[in-house]
Order: structure tokens, then C-alpha cells, then sequence
């Protein structure tokens, strides 16, 4: 077939009349400025800190604070990809608690061995994810309701396995399952290095694979991509997985913490969650944002946890802070955006 | 065409004192001035239209008079004296009611209560007197001359019915001046004919109507005076009567468009798609045409006539009851947008915004989004830079004007837009074409580019299928002509003998005539 194909580079098609005109109008601000005003945030309130606590600025107080960011981060990162494709995932915690119980039971009641009891924990929470991905496609259900009602039925599913009662005590079983959440590697807390692996991943598939640029697309317009052809189903499971693989990964991490798996752990974590995602800049329409901005999103929930901790304030506070910042974030973002249109 | 008013008469005999008047409005974007110390004046009882290119300043200026934007510099006098307007709900407040392009209703509710949100007659204390609404709702609408309920649901409306509403609404609040953004760009010419009777009504009882259209026909027909802007300055404020449309188009571009629609060597080639009995239960009734390499067959028709969905149908996104496809000599099935692209088919929606384009995205990404596999990179992958790179050579080839490929597309203007969704499809190497509506809302010097890609595109061998409703386009890019009514073709005519008489008189039937 001879096919019109590419238009050649030289090729003159046609003499334009307007050209010289002043090409469009309103320029906005490059992505990288939306992830600017969550990173100055963050300077300026560790500098707060800093000014009040001098220990806020040790080494190591920042691997504290990176260790307790990284479970909200490894979920935020799945949860960025979700809210980019326009969607919404509610079940996290519940993952991460299914995949919790399940590790403390093939350990104490199975006998597995570390490695395959890892990786059934993410798979785990990956067919979770897979099941509300399946859900919301071929049931064309809103996400948010999809994953409301999984909440209940995964949350529902780690507790009946194990009557409602916690495991304890998993190392005195598998004495190596310490390694995940508790130590040190090269004086990096292991959870910071897993979620550094995490960030690199996510970040990989957003800037370089179909995947990413469909998750954009399909947040920004789902009409237009289904129009140039792309499966849009292929791609939501994908993504719905993901999210699900992460929480496989964070109820991993938590479990090694923790030392126990807990049917009622990570309950409330999805809100988190969604918090570290929209202080980093992410619309929650979709179509928009990047997982710099959740790692910075999720750092700064933990600065100011740590912080205020630091600074003797109760966590009743706390919570009124955090509350606060998330509509703050919000209220900054829709001020500069307001500024520059 | 040239349609002269009588009104355009009376307001040269009768000039009365302007009731709006903008001195010196200048209004700055980053990195581009869209208006640029600009004058205008608004009579009583004149239909005063507004032309421009995309990106002239209309669209500002009409943000400006409705209290969206704030001019930079400038006086807006209202009645001789200086005002302010700091939002919308000031310019309502003095009289200024804007029905703008997208249409602001609320589509829960009827269209009594559209009429009067946020000024419903009250019988105190916060209590809504409904019968009086509905009634006021009533005289309204009758003294437009609508006969429609004021208990109507706007969202069960048609966009002509909407607008009227607007309209409506605009009256509820007492406007003394009336803009009208667009108000053709979406509706037949039946309704067209409808909303100018209103107009001039309105008009003639001593409104003033700005006017804004990219339709040079309409605006000849309505308007009493005409205001050219380019690039964001005032070009002339002219009688209509004592211009044409060629003038205008002179005024707009900069200069004479000679040829606006391109001659090509007519030489048709094989059958590239062939479509037999393709049905859609209620909406398409046997439906068979084909289109040869190098032609463009035009399908014309009322809208509703059931043209988009005869694309949609082919490119796989409405499922068919009946029917046969073949792609050069091969029967094809097509499930899916994806069957279709494989099958190098191209649809370029009537929806830009909606269907054709991510707008939040970079223009490199929505070039690269119907063929990743079309950039040399491995499978799965869309390396940013490959992306930047095929872009890149469509921006060049297609003269996308913006400033790179990194570029929102929301940010460029309607015939770039398009150029974009062409440059995705040709990415794809596709080599039949659905065009629908190709030139809507975009601006006279983009249209002749568009027109001349399609020609290009013929001379490579590809076959385009056109749907529009703008009948010169039809006819004078047209090989061959299908008429469409009510899910049917009923008729196909030869492009250099059809005329816009003969094309309106097929489409616009009655329903006994067809028997």
C-alpha cells in the first residue's frame, strides 16, 4: 500500500497565510512548577522546625522521617496512578491488611519460607487491586463506589482468616522478615531504600511506557483516547493492579515494622493516601500531575508529624495540622493557578 | 451572499448616542497582547458583529464586557459614564448579559427556573412564589415567540432551545446589552433563521446586540454595523451595507484570500471503502457508499441526520446490526477504534475538545497517543523524546504553530488543535480519512490550510470521507456528494454540479416526499 504516511520535512504543503501571528495565547506554567509550591512548602516549614528544634535538622531525625514517609509513599505512588486516570481507590488500607494477614499465616500456619511468603503478600494485594479493577470496567461502576464497598469486603476477608485476632511475634518463626521494615542497609532504613526502588519504578512507567502516557491520557479525556484506538479496560486494570501490587509492597513493610500481622492495621491509610497525593499537586480529575510531587507530598505529612512531635504538640493537634495543610495545598495550587490563566 | 437588513439602513439614518463605549482597552497574557488599545461603541436598537481570526480578540473582549477579565489599561462607559465591572455578577447587575459559546444552564432543572436562577420572585422571606416564575416564565418565552413549557427540562433541550433559554434568561434580567458568543457555530439553518428573527425583534425594540461569528454569511445577514480585529487590534468599524464578505475576509487575514477552496487534478483511484447495508436500528438504515483513492466524498444532511454516526459506526466505536465493510477489496470486521486504526483508518472527530484531543496533555503526546507503535523505540515504550522528536516533524510539516511540542494543547488555538489530531492520524498512516465537521470553529486562514492538507493527502493516495454542514465547504471540496435524512442516504450528488439549493431541498424533505 502506498500510504500517505509522514509528511516530508522540506515539504511546503500549503502557504500560510497567517503565519508570523503570535501562536497562542495564555502560556501556563511547565509541570515542573506544579510540583514547586508542595517542595517550597516543604522547605520552609522544615526551616520552621528547624528554627524551633535543633535536633529536627539531624541526619538522623531525616531517616526517621523518611522511614515514616515511605509507607504513605509507596501507597501514594500506586494511588497517583489511580487518580490520574480520573479514578479513586478506597480499599487500600484493607489491601494492605489482606495482604498482612496472609503473609502471618502462610509464615505460622503454612510454613513458607521468607521469599515465596513475600511475594504472595504483594501478589495478593495485587489480585486484590486486579478484582476492583475488573469490577469498575466490566461493571462500569464508579470507582468510588467500587472500591467503598471493597474496603468493607477485603478489610471483611483479613479478618474472618484470621477470627479477627492478630499474629505476633512473625521473626521468632522466620527471624530474617525483620529485614523489610526494621534494619538498616548501608545506614538507609530498608523501608526508605524499597520505596526509593518503588518511586524509580513508578516514575519509569509514567515518563516512558504506554502505560504512563495512558493514565495521563485517560484521566485528561477518556472519550479522545478511546477515540485514537487505545483499550481503555487494559489499561484501568493495569493501573487498578499496580495500586494493589503497592499496597501488596507497603502491607510487606508493615508487617516486618510491626513484627505482627493485624486484620485491623493500615485502616484510614487510603485517606493518607490520597492526601500525600493531592498536596503533590496531583488533580484529582486526573490528567494531571507526577509522583515527585506525592514523594514530596508524603514527606511533608511526615515533617510535620515529626515536627510537631518534636515539639511536644499533642497528636490530637496533629491531626488538625495535617487537616488543614491538605486544604491549604489545595487552596495554594487553585490561587496559582488562578494567577497564571 | 449578500443579505442587506433594513436595519442596517436605519441605524445609518437614525445614528443614536452609544450605549456602551470601550476607550483604549488593552489586555495583556504572558507572552502575547490579546487586545491592544481598542475602541468600539455600542448603539441602541443595532446588531453590531463582531470578526476576527482565532486569536483576533474576540473572545477577550467578550470576557472583559462580562466581567471574566479585567482590562489592563482603557475605560469602559456605560450610558457616557465610566464603570467597573469586577466579576460577571456586576455586568449582569448593569445590564450586560452574555450567552456565551458553551451554554451556562443548569440541565437538572426546567426551563422557568433557568430563566430566573438567582432572581426568583419571592412572596418574602426566602419563599419562592412558583406561579409567578412560571408565569413570568411564560411571557417570556412569548414574547420571543417560543411556545415551549417553561416546565421543560433543559437537559432533554437541543442546543437551539438552550440558547433561546439563555436568551430568556438574559431578558429576566433586564439586559440592555446583549452578546451573543457564537450563536451559530452549533445549530441548523433553520434554527439559525429562528434565533435571527429574535435577534432582530430584540433589536428593533431598541436592545443593543453584539454579535460574534465566525460565519461571515451570518454576520452579513444580521448585522447593522461590522468590527474587524486582528491580532488583537481594531482593523475598522464599518456599515454593513457598504461592505462585502470578500472585504471582510481582506480585513481579517491581512490580505486577499484568493482561492478558498484549492483546485486538484481530479484523478479518483481504486475503491479504498466500501460500506453495504450498514444498519443501526433506529438511527441507520441501510447504508452503501464507497470512496475511491484520491476522492473526497462529502456527506451532507440536517444534524441528526445520522452523518457522525455513520463514521462512528465504520471506526468501530458504535456496535452495527447489519452491514458489510470492505477495506481495499477485503471484508473487514471492526469491533473497536483499535480494529480500525490497524486497518489504517483515521476518524477526526466533530468535538475536538471532547473527542479528539487530551487537552491537558502536551501536543507531542497527543500526536503519539493513536500509534506508540509508530516511534522507533521497543515495544511498549514511548520515550519522551521519540515523542518530542515525531512531533517535532509534524509541527514543522503541518506549520502547528506553537512554541514546542512540550505545549499544552489547551493552550493552542482551534486550527492548530485540528492540525494536531491531523498529525496523530497521519502518524498512524492511516490512508481513509473520516473528516467530521473538519473546520468547525476555527478561523478563515486555518480553514484553507486545512482544505489544502486534505488535497495533499488525496495527492498521496489516501481517500477522505467529509462530513459538514457548512454547504460551500461541502461543494467545493466535495468529488461526490451524499445526502443524508433521518439514517438514510438519499441521494448522491456530482460535487461541481450540486448546488446549495439542491443539497438543502434532499436534505431538508419532508418526510411524504421521500415515498
Amino acid at each position: 500500500m502506498s500510504a500517505p504516511a509522514e509528511m516530508g520535512e522540506a515539504e511546503s504543503i500549503v502557504a500560510s497565510p497567517a503565519a508570523g501571528r503570535l501562536p497562542f495565547r495564555g502560556i501556563k506554567l511547565g509541570t515542573i512548577s506544579q510540583t514547586l509550591g508542595p517542595l517550597a512548602s516543604l522547605i520552609i516549614l522544615s526551616l520552621l522546625i528547624w528554627s524551633q528544634q535543633d535536633v529536627f535538622m539531624s541526619s538522623g531525625n531525616w531517616l526517621n522521617i523518611a522511614r515514616q514517609a515511605s509507607f504513605n509513599a509507596i501507597l501514594g505512588i500506586g494511588m497517583t496512578f489511580v487518580i490520574l486516570t480520573g479514578g479513586i481507590d478506597l480499599s487500600v488500607g484493607s489491601m494492605v491488611a489482606v495482604s498482612s494477614v496472609l503473609g502471618g499465616l502462610l509464615i505460622f500456619n503454612q510454613g513458607w519460607s521468607m521469599w515465596p511468603v513475600v511475594l504472595a503478600m504483594i501478589l495478593a494485594g495485587g489480585l486484590c487491586g486486579l478484582a476492583n479493577g475488573l469490577i469498575i470496567t466490566l461493571g462500569r461502576i464508579p470507582p468510588f463506589i467500587v472500591t467503598l464497598g471493597t474496603m468493607q469486603v477485603f478489610r471483611g476477608i483479613a479478618l474472618q482468616l484470621t477470627n479477627g485476632q492478630p499474629i505476633f511475634d512473625i521473626t521468632k518463626v522466620e527471624p530474617n522478615f525483620d529485614i523489610w521494615g526494621t534494619r538498616n542497609f548501608a545506614g538507609i532504613p530498608s523501608p526508605v531504600i524499597i520505596t526509593a526502588v518503588v518511586f524509580v519504578i513508578g516514575f519509569l512507567i509514567l515518563r516512558y511506557t504506554r502505560l504512563g502516557l495512558y493514565t495521563y491520557s485517560i484521566g485528561g479525556n477518556e472519550q479522545a483516547t478511546r477515540f485514537s484506538g487505545v483499550n481503555i479496560n487494559r489499561y484501568k486494570l493495569s493501573v487498578y493492579t499496580l495500586m494493589g501490587l503497592a499496597a501488596g509492597i507497603a502491607g510487606v513493610m508493615l508487617t516486618s515494622r510491626l513484627n505482627s500481622a493485624q486484620p485491623s492495621v493500615a485502616s484510614g491509610a487510603e485517606l493518607d493516601a490520597i492526601a500525600a497525593v493531592v498536596i503533590g499537586g496531583t488533580s484529582l480529575f486526573g490528567g494531571e500531575g507526577t509522583i515527585v510531587g506525592t514523594i514530596i507530598g508524603a514527606l511533608l505529612m511526615a515533617v510535620i508529624r515529626n515536627g510537631l512531635t518534636l515539639m511536644h504538640v499533642t497528636a490530637f493537634y496533629q491531626q488538625i495540622v495535617i487537616g488543614a495543610v491538605i486544604i491549604l495545598a489545595v487552596l495554594v495550587d487553585r490561587l496559582r493557578r488562578g494567577a497564571s490563566s | 451572499m449578500q443579505l442587506s437588513s433594513p436595519g442596517a439602513m436605519m441605524s445609518d439614518t437614525f445614528p443614536s448616542a452609544p450605549v456602551l463605549e470601550l476607550r483604549g482597552i488593552s489586555k495583556r497574557f504572558p507572552g502575547v497582547v490579546a487586545l491592544d488599545d481598542v475602541a468600539f461603541d455600542l448603539r441602541a436598537g443595532e446588531v453590531h458583529v463582531l470578526v476576527g481570526e482565532n486569536g483576533a480578540g474576540k473572545s477577550t473582549l467578550v470576557k472583559i464586557l462580562s466581567g471574566i477579565y479585567q482590562p489592563d489599561a482603557g475605560e469602559i462607559l456605560l450610558d457616557g459614564k465610566p464603570i467597573t465591572l469586577p466579576d460577571p455578577h456586576a455586568a449582569q447587575q448593569l445590564g450586560i448579559s452574555t450567552v456565551h459559546q458553551e451554554l451556562n444552564l443548569v440541565p437538572q432543572l426546567d426551563v422557568g427556573r433557568n430563566m430566573f436562577l438567582g432572581r426568583e420572585p419571592l412572596r418574602g422571606a426566602g419563599v419562592i412564589d412558583w406561579p409567578a416564575l412560571y408565569r413570568g416564565a411564560s411571557t417570556q418565552l412569548a414574547a420571543l415567540g417560543m411556545s415551549f413549557d417553561p416546565h421543560t427540562q433543559v437537559r432533554g433541550l437541543g442546543v437551539a432551545l438552550q440558547q433561546m433559554t439563555e436568551i430568556a434568561k438574559a431578558l429576566v434580567a433586564k439586559a440592555r446589552v446583549l452578546i451573543l458568543d457564537e450563536p451559530t457555530a452549533a445549530i441548523t439553518m433553520e434554527e439559525t433563521d429562528q434565533l435571527f428573527r429574535i435577534v432582530t425583534a430584540l433589536r428593533d425594540q431598541g436592545a443593543a446586540i453584539i454579535f460574534i461569528s465566525h460565519h461571515l454569511d451570518d454576520a452579513t445577514r444580521i448585522g447593522d454595523r461590522v468590527t474587524v480585529l486582528r491580532d488583537g487590534q481594531l482593523v475598522a468599524t464599518l456599515p454593513m451595507a457598504s461592505t462585502t464578505q470578500r472585504e471582510l475576509i481582506r480585513l481579517m487575514v491581512g490580505r486577499e484570500l484568493t482561492q478558498q477552496f484549492p483546485e486538484r487534478p481530479h484523478e479518483p483511484g481504486p475503491v479504498a471503502l466500501k460500506v453495504t447495508g450498514l444498519s443501526r436500528q433506529g438511527i441507520l438504515h441501510d447504508i452503501s457508499f464507497d470512496v475511491r483513492r484520491g476522492e473526497i466524498l462529502g456527506i451532507a444532511g440536517l444534524v441528526g441526520a445520522g452523518r457522525t454516526e455513520v463514521a462512528r459506526a465504520i471506526f468501530g466505536i458504535d456496535r452495527i446490526d447489519r452491514g458489510q465493510i470492505e477495506i481495499h477489496g477485503r471484508a473487514a470486521r471492526i469491533d473497536s477504534p483499535g480494529e480500525a486504526i490497524r486497518l489504517r483508518m483515521a476518524l477526526l472527530p466533530e468535538d475536538r475538545k471532547q473527542q479528539g484531543l487530551v487537552l491537558p496533555l502536551s501536543v507531542a503526546d497527543n500526536i503519539a497517543m493513536a500509534a506508540p507503535d509508530k516511534l522507533p523505540s521497543p515495544p511498549g515504550l514511548v520515550p519522551p523524546v521519540r515523542r518530542a522528536r515525531a512531533a517535532d516533524r509534524f509541527i514543522q510539516a503541518l506549520r502547528i504553530r506553537t512554541p514546542s511540542s512540550r505545549q499544552r494543547v489547551v493552550n493552542l488555538s482551534g486550527g492548530n488543535q485540528q492540525k494536531v489530531v491531523l498529525a496523530k492520524w497521519l502518524l498512524t498512516e492511516a490512508d481513509i480519512f473520516f473528516f467530521d465537521e473538519p473546520t468547525r470553529g476555527i478561523d478563515v486562514g486555518a480553514k484553507v490550510e486545512v482544505y489544502h492538507l486534505m488535497n495533499e493527502l488525496l495527492a498521496r493516495g489516501a481517500a477522505i470521507v467529509m462530513i459538514s454542514s457548512e454547504l460551500p465547504e461541502v461543494l467545493g471540496m466535495s468529488d461526490r456528494i451524499l445526502v443524508m435524512r433521518e439514517g438514510r442516504i438519499v441521494s448522491e450528488l456530482d460535487g461541481r454540479s450540486a448546488t446549495q439549493e439542491s443539497v438543502m431541498t434532499l436534505a431538508a424533505a419532508a418526510e411524504e416526499d421521500v415515498a
